[in-house]
């Protein structure tokens, strides 16, 4: 008995980890003002580049130094159109999934000849996933650290509340936001190749499964902020991890845990149970007012 | 005229940019972009089979696109219209279920109402939520998607499935035997085009839908600018404070556009599911409610633009599988890569609006 | 002030041109140093020109601007606050979920190490607020303040960084009386530790009570530098306000009939309880314009949405020829014939997009002959926007061009074209001319008398003392969202309708003396909750 709670406190927490570091990631970008749709479409691009790059060096640390690079690359290309062109930053983040939807799959067909995954790992290149669930466990209390006790975090918020009122007080609202799209880069980055590289051996097709819009919701009902979508995340693995052990004998199928995220999401965003009010100026691109 | 030329610049500007850099994406995984875009046009446009393949994908596409579009001109990014046609098709298969042995008529007109009202009232809701509660339709229409997968997939799963059936797909609602179908169904285009003496080739799964979807381009177009409703529907789209001042009702125009968004979407099932197959599939959409957003955005939310742009999409649809075959190293994905870059190129009309202002003269 | 006297800020003959507007002609402003100097005018004078020119939001066209004796050049709100400049805008720049502190800090934060020393922080704004008499709490939250303690918290922002001339745009705006008393001792108290203050305003008893000196501007131009104790309120109103009147519109003696519009005992209250329209109660008959006097943001703009069925009332009657019209909606008050032309065409009155025949429909988009049950009727909808465009002499009489191609005094015309055309018996009508070139101006306002005289009631807003004079029968001043006067503009002086828009006193057969009420009034004003905020 002990033993089965053990190994589900496990599991809640490996299934956590990629929640964690996208949802934290996914909290940068929005706190500075720029809905984060794209994190699935991040992690995706982090979790193939990882796999990739470890089968050819065969060095797990340089796959993960890699998907952090290919966090970032797809995180600019989003801070290039939503910030510097001002385009619609929902539309941008769709088009960045759909595009981590085919590249990963073309570029494993042209690698390995297969039909978007990777070769298989052997374990010793693959990193362990409680090293970076560690990480990502203490990226919360450094992200709370950094978004309210640094100028940086302070900044931060006020772009993402009142860019007008940080334009006048002299702090960049595009650099700031280009920081937060970044950094939303770099983590869910990270969480990708978590998926790839430490829970798992391999990149398969699609193998988010959605995770980063979990991390979307857990970000939504943690009220975007560090501690919150940090049990929220726990909260959505543990569901996992639940409806993973119980397969059989919970009398509740498994869908239906499956969109309990979603569910929760939508209920804090009606304002059914303690309402969570985004960012004020998330979603409109900051134009200075020309006179 | 001139205005629509105006209008078809910037999306043919981004088809072009969006095809040179899968050009050259080609070339880097080391093929021949020439062949790409020769096996491109040859396949989906230079036969009748294979402009009948085109058809075949460019009509949920239509669907999904006017979806869009609709929510779009009210102001609305309809994230959700995946979610919505999945809710769809599975209701379609569901009532053509309920009523066996009902007249096959009979049952195909409830069916296709199941469809539309189905996708209506699951847009209908982040339609409400956001009227409501100010609720951001983007975040709401992204949970639905979720939600409508998980449910679908469990009753697919648990209650409509076929015993012993391994696949996630629901019971048939029609039957095919020696090429001839008995059961609630809609016609494929073969059948209805033969009497008039087309031989339109009868191995395509075109079927009546594709009129269907040519027929809501003209409906849509209709709504939108010539009813009093439609009107009411863009002016808050342009300008909700003017709007209102006008008497119309904001919240009002809200869910209607997100009700009439999700109908839309919804008629996908009856293509895929009374048109198609003939059951509920699950994961029978491609992401058409995703690529609906691109065909939207490169149509410029006009019905002539979204069914052009669905024939485009729909048309690398079709190629891609070509392509995957006839190429060494190009998969079908190139297709999906192109459809993003087109969706981000058209976004950001802003990098082309800088470049043509550098260019051209400033007029002051 | 004598010849010895010091100036902390020395602005000469500073002109700034916008198109062909010149909002600041030559003008020479002096602000000696530790003094309160008040600079007043009517909307639009160039106060706040002046103003944003010194802070460095403008650069002038011409002129020179001197910060302790010393030429400076001022390109940016940076250099502005590296000399010791300091501004307080009218909409507060705060930033509402963060604490008092870090707003304060905000761009400007001491850190210690990697963490911003908020100990250090707090403890320099508890430092300065008690030094400086501006009590607020440093770890509450924007969002829990009273606006007069946003306010402290916006004049803190600027002394942190080190302010020693601070620039406050109609401080007292959004202030209740009680909280302006406040006030003002904490921008005495500045003062007596050495810091200048200029401040823009259009209420004369503020200044009389507050100021050191004063600078009258009018139409752009400086009329008068004095001393505040030389200064009387009549003779600050007649600056302000006399000029020449420039329009002159021939109308006839109204033939008033019967009352069209009542309104008794209307009242508004802001989100916060605050008074936004205190019991308004008046009567507009039947061919008569009624006129409406008073500085912008006093209660006008919401008077007008709330009879246009746009905003709902807390208290009071609306009866339109006796039935009340509470309940009906804005569409229906369409159909009953209220007509509406609003302040802002922009944001209210035009869909910017659409095409003029499209613009001209909305609002009877519903009714017959423009809609059939189902289908706009599109030939009707053609024919009427030909009509309406040759009438109303809309340029260029295309009917396919976007509005958004037109100018302002077209799209004005389109506006006034689409409003009158449903044969109003009321018309609400705010702001006719703003922006508005003279030809277009003189076109409105003949169309204006027009409809007076055949028969319907004209209710007229309008920030143009002129405009208000010459085309109303009637005129009621409004003032802090009170009606505090009626007057004849056959007999009335400018002088006299100025001090009443300004607080100075009631007019003759208003409703009581306003010094009284003045003391006792709780109205406060916000600005208007944007309604695109909520959808």
């Amino acid at each position: 008995m002990l033993d089965a709670i053990i190994a589900t406190l496990a599991a809640t927490l490996r299934y956590s980890t990629p929640l964690i570091l996208a949802a934290l990631g996914g909290m940068y970008s929005e706190r500075s003002g720029v809905i984060n749709i794209a994190l699935e479409g991040i992690m995706l691009a982090g979790a193939f580049t990882a796999a990739a790059v470890t089968v050819f060096t065969l060095n797990p640390w340089l796959g993960l130094a890699a998907a952090i690079v290919a966090g970032l690359a797809t995180a600019l290309i989003h801070a290039i159109a939503s910030i510097q062109f001002k385009a619609d930053q929902v539309v941008v983040g769709t088009a960045i999934n759909i595009l981590f939807l085919g590249v990963p799959a073309l570029a494993s067909g042209a690698l390995f000849e297969s039909t978007g995954s990777t070769r298989q790992l052997e374990q010793q290149y693959t990193l362990s996933p409680y090293a970076i669930a560690a990480f990502a466990v203490a990226m919360v209390p450094v992200s709370y650290y950094v978004l309210f006790r640094t100028r940086f975090g302070l900044r931060l918020r006020a772009v993402g509340e009142n860019p007008e009122a940080a334009d006048t007080a002299g702090i960049s609202v595009e650099r700031m936001r280009y920081a937060g799209v970044l950094l939303s880069g770099v983590l869910a980055g990270i969480g990708g190749a978590y998926l790839s590289i430490a829970q798992n051996s391999l990149f398969t097709r699609n193998m988010t499964a959605g995770r980063g819009f979990i991390a979307l919701a857990a970000l939504i009902f943690g009220k975007w902020h560090p501690v919150g979508a940090f049990f929220a995340c726990l909260l959505f693995g543990f569901a996992d991890a639940l409806s993973d052990r119980l397969q059989n004998v919970l009398p509740i199928p498994v869908q239906f845990i499956q969109i309990i995220p979603y569910v929760l999401a939508m209920v804090v965003l009606a304002g059914f149970i303690g309402r969570a009010t985004p960012p004020r100026a998330i979603g409109t691109p900051y134009v200075k007012e020309t006179r | 005229m001139k205005d629509a030329l105006k209008e078809l610049i910037f999306p043919v500007i981004a088809v072009v940019v969006a095809f040179l850099v899968g050009g050259v994406i080609v070339w880097i995984v080391g093929d021949d972009p020439l062949l790409v875009y020769q096996l491109f046009f040859a396949s989906a446009f230079g036969s009748v089979e294979g402009f009948g393949y085109t058809l075949f994908y460019a009509t949920p596409l239509i669907f999904t696109g006017l979806a869009v579009a609709v929510a779009f001109k009210c102001g609305l990014l309809n994230i959700g219209a995946e979610g919505q046609l999945i809710v769809a098709a599975f209701t379609t298969a569901w009532v053509a279920l309920m009523f066996p042995g009902w007249p096959a008529v009979i049952v195909v007109i409830l069916a296709m109402l199941g469809a539309v009202v189905a996708g209506g009232l699951w847009a209908g809701i982040p339609g409400v939520l956001k009227a409501r509660f100010g609720a951001h339709e983007v975040i709401t229409t992204i949970m639905m998607n979720f939600i409508a997968v998980g449910i679908v997939s469990y009753l697919t799963k648990y209650h409509y499935n076929e015993p012993g059936d391994p696949i996630l797909e629901s019971k048939a609602i029609a039957q095919v035997k020696d090429g001839v179908v008995t059961g609630p169904h809609i016609p494929r285009l073969h059948d209805v085009l033969a009497p008039l003496g087309i031989d339109f080739p009868s191995v395509l799964p075109t079927n009546v839908a594709f009129f269907l979807a040519v027929l809501m381009c003209v409906a849509v177009y209709v709504f939108l600018w010539k009813t009093k409703w439609g009107y009411e529907l863009r002016a808050v789209g342009v300008n909700p404070s003017a709007a209102e001042y006008g008497g119309i009702s904001i919240k009002r125009n809200i869910i209607t556009a997100m009700v009439i968004s999700g109908m839309l979407a919804g008629m996908v099932g009856i293509n895929d599911v009374l048109g198609f197959r003939y059951r509920y599939y699950d994961g029978f959409s491609a992401g058409f409610g995703f690529t609906g957003i691109a065909v939207a955005l490169l149509g410029r939310n006009h019905p002539a633009g979204v069914f052009l742009a669905a024939i485009l999409l729909g048309a690398l649809h079709r190629a891609s599988l070509f392509i995957d075959i006839f190429t060494l190293k190009v998969s079908k994905d190139w297709a999906v890569i192109l459809q993003a870059i087109i969706i981000l190129f058209v976004a950001c009309e802003a990098i082309f609006r800088f470049g043509a202002r550098r260019l051209l003269p400033r007029k002051t | 002030m004598s010849d010895d006297t010091r100036y902390a800020v020395e602005m000469r003959g500073i002109t700034k041109q916008f198109g062909e507007v010149v909002a600041n002609d030559h003008i020479n402003i002096a602000v000696a140093d530790r003094t309160i100097h008040a600079i007043i005018g009517e909307n639009g004078a160039g106060k706040s020109t002046a103003m944003n020119i010194l802070y460095g939001f403008y650069t002038a066209d011409e002129g020179e601007i001197l910060i302790d004796g010393e030429h400076r050049a001022i390109n940016s709100p940076k250099d502005a606050i590296a000399l010791g400049l300091g501004m307080v805008h009218q909409h507060f720049m705060l930033v509402e979920p963060l604490t008092v502190t870090e707003n304060i800090i905000l761009g400007a934060e001491p850190v210690a190490g990697l963490a911003i020393d908020f100990r250090q922080a707090r403890a320099r704004v508890r430092e300065l607020s008690e030094q400086y008499g501006l009590k607020v709490n440093p770890d509450a939250r924007i969002a829990d303040l009273s606006v007069g303690q946003e306010q402290r918290v916006e004049i803190l922002k600027t002394l942190y960084r080190g302010a020693r001339i601070l620039i406050l745009d109609e401080p007292t705006a959004v202030l209740t009386p009680q909280e302006v008393t406040e006030m003002f001792a904490i921008l005495r108290g500045l003062r007596d530790q050495g810091k200048t203050i200029i401040i823009i305003t259009h209420k004369l008893q503020e200044v009389l009570a507050l100021s050191d000196n004063i600078t009258v501007m009018r139409d752009g131009r400086v009329v008068g530098n004095l001393p505040t104790r030389e200064a009387t309120a009549e003779g600050l109103a007649r600056m302000m306000v006399g000029r020449e009147v420039l329009l002159r519109v021939k109308k006839d003696e109204a033939r008033p009939r019967q009352a069209v519009l009542s309104v008794n005992g209307l009242s508004l209250r802001g989100a916060e309880g605050n008074a936004i329209l205190e019991d308004i109660s008046f009567e507009v008959r039947g061919g008569e314009t009624l006129g409406v006097a008073g500085v912008e943001g006093n209660g006008q703009t919401e008077l007008v949405e709330i009879l246009a069925g746009l905003r709902e009332p807390s208290a009071g009657e609306i009866l339109l020829e006796g039935k009340r019209i509470n309940e009906t909606d804005t569409h229906e008050r369409k159909r009953r014939g209220i007509a509406h032309i609003p302040e802002d065409r922009h944001r209210r009155g035009l869909l910017l997009p659409f095409d003029l025949a499209s613009n001209l429909i909305l609002g009877v988009h519903r009714d017959a002959p423009i809609s059939g049950s189902v289908l706009l009727k599109r030939n009707v909808i053609i024919d009427r926007a030909k009509r309406l465009v040759r009438e109303y002499d809309v340029r260029p009489p295309n009917i396919e061009l976007p509005a958004r191609a037109l100018s302002g005094g077209n799209q004005q015309k389109l506006i006034v074209a689409r409003e009158f055309d449903i044969n109003p018996k009321l018309l609400l009508v705010a702001q006719p001319t703003r922006g508005v070139d003279i030809g277009a101006t003189e076109f409105i306002h003949r169309k204006l008398i027009e409809m007076r005289d055949n028969g319907a009631a004209v209710l007229l807003v309008s920030a143009e003392l002129d405009e208000v004079l010459s085309l109303s029968d009637r005129i009621i001043v409004i003032y802090e969202g009170r009606i505090v006067g009626e007057v004849d503009p056959k007999t009335v002086s400018e002088e006299e309708i100025g001090l009443m828009m300004t607080g100075g006193r009631a007019g003759g057969g208003g409703r009581g003396s306003l010094g009284r009420e003045e003391a006792a009034s709780t109205g406060t004003r916000h600005p208007a909750p944007d309604i695109q905020d909520k959808i």
